[in-house]
């Protein structure tokens, strides 16, 4: 547990915004620069600096490590299943056009559910690594 | 404005290279390649590449450099004076470097608007892209859509990599999630 009262105070009051942040860069990737991998960076980086400020104990409350390994295989399953999703609704694999009724909205859907499989396994990885280095070196 | 711009943050990223070349000490070293990544960010701000910026930015100045002071940790953190002789490794870099140089000295310069990469199918995406998928960001519709096969690889890349040094850091293992103390090393 780090006692520096201004790097606690500091953390505090910058995680909501990075996290903030993070969502907005993920969910408006499609606007303005961004996408799901800035976006898992990001999450990953919040989780990251509690780790560093309030201790690895207080980062595992938030991201528990089983959840963390978890993400890593399911953002790609996500991405994969959203193109077997296409397959079946009739489409080629990862051809989004078929998952709604118009073209523009299934591939609006496509690209959502694309991104957040990256975001997932992204993010997952980070912190898994950033894990892995913190109890190795115990 | 622009080139003034560029020649500042060009000097400075070899400044930094060549501290980074020169620095002995490990934690320095990550952390000049922490400042070479901001200053690579700015590059690409200033080429209008946002989306690669931010990337840089995120991955290459934030996240690698808390991985590499984790790695700092583990090992030693001065690199040890080599033994043999440098002279073999300086002249390869220096000719392989050498031939990147003479590479680029055929490139059309830089901006050129006739060149064969701004006419294949970047004019396609730039006409089609609002039609065809209907979002305002290309590089998104490129990156999630046209090309949504490469994106599936490089998730799967970064799966397979973060499994990879997973396993190498024995961080898998099975434990009790709550052994420990809750002292961080740091």
């Amino acid at each position: 547990m780090n006692s520096d009262v201004i790097l606690r105070v500091g953390t505090k009051l910058i995680l909501p915004f990075i996290l903030l942040f993070a969502i907005y860069v993920q969910f408006h990737g499609e606007y303005g620069p961004g996408g799901g991998f800035q976006a898992g960076v990001i999450a990953a980086a919040a989780v990251i600096l509690v780790a560093i400020t309030f201790g690895h104990s207080a980062a595992k409350r938030i991201a528990p490590r089983g959840l963390v390994e978890h993400m890593v295989p399911l953002g790609v399953l996500i991405y994969a299943g959203t193109g077997v999703a296409c397959f079946f609704l009739g489409g080629n694999y990862l051809d989004y056009g078929v998952l709604a009724h118009d073209p523009i909205h299934g591939r609006h859907l496509g690209i959502f559910l694309v991104e957040i499989g990256v975001a997932v396994t992204v993010s997952g990885t980070m912190v898994a690594l950033f894990y892995a280095f913190v109890e190795r070196g115990r | 404005m622009e080139a003034i711009i560029n020649m500042a943050l060009l000097t400075l990223l070899g400044v930094v290279t060549l501290a980074i070349v020169v620095q002995r000490s490990l934690l320095s070293v990550v952390i000049l390649t922490s400042i070479y990544s901001f200053l690579m960010a700015s590059v690409m701000i200033v080429l209008d590449a946002v989306d690669v910026a931010m990337t840089e930015a995120s991955v290459g100045a934030a996240v690698s450099t808390v991985l590499l002071l984790g790695a700092l940790y583990l090992t030693k953190s001065r690199e040890e004076t080599p033994r043999r002789s440098r002279a073999l490794p300086l002249l390869l870099s220096l000719a392989v470097g050498a031939m990147l140089v003479w590479g680029t000295l055929v490139l059309p310069p830089f901006g050129t608007a006739d060149t064969p990469i701004h006419q294949h199918v970047a004019p396609r995406y730039i006409n089609d892209v609002m039609g065809e998928v209907g979002i305002p960001n290309i590089v998104t519709a490129i990156l999630a859509d046209y090309r949504g096969f490469d994106t599936l690889g490089e998730t799967t890349v970064i799966f397979v990599a973060g499994i990879g040094v997973l396993l190498l850091l024995g961080g898998l293992r099975r434990q009790d999630p709550e052994e420990g103390t809750p002292e961080d090393p740091s």
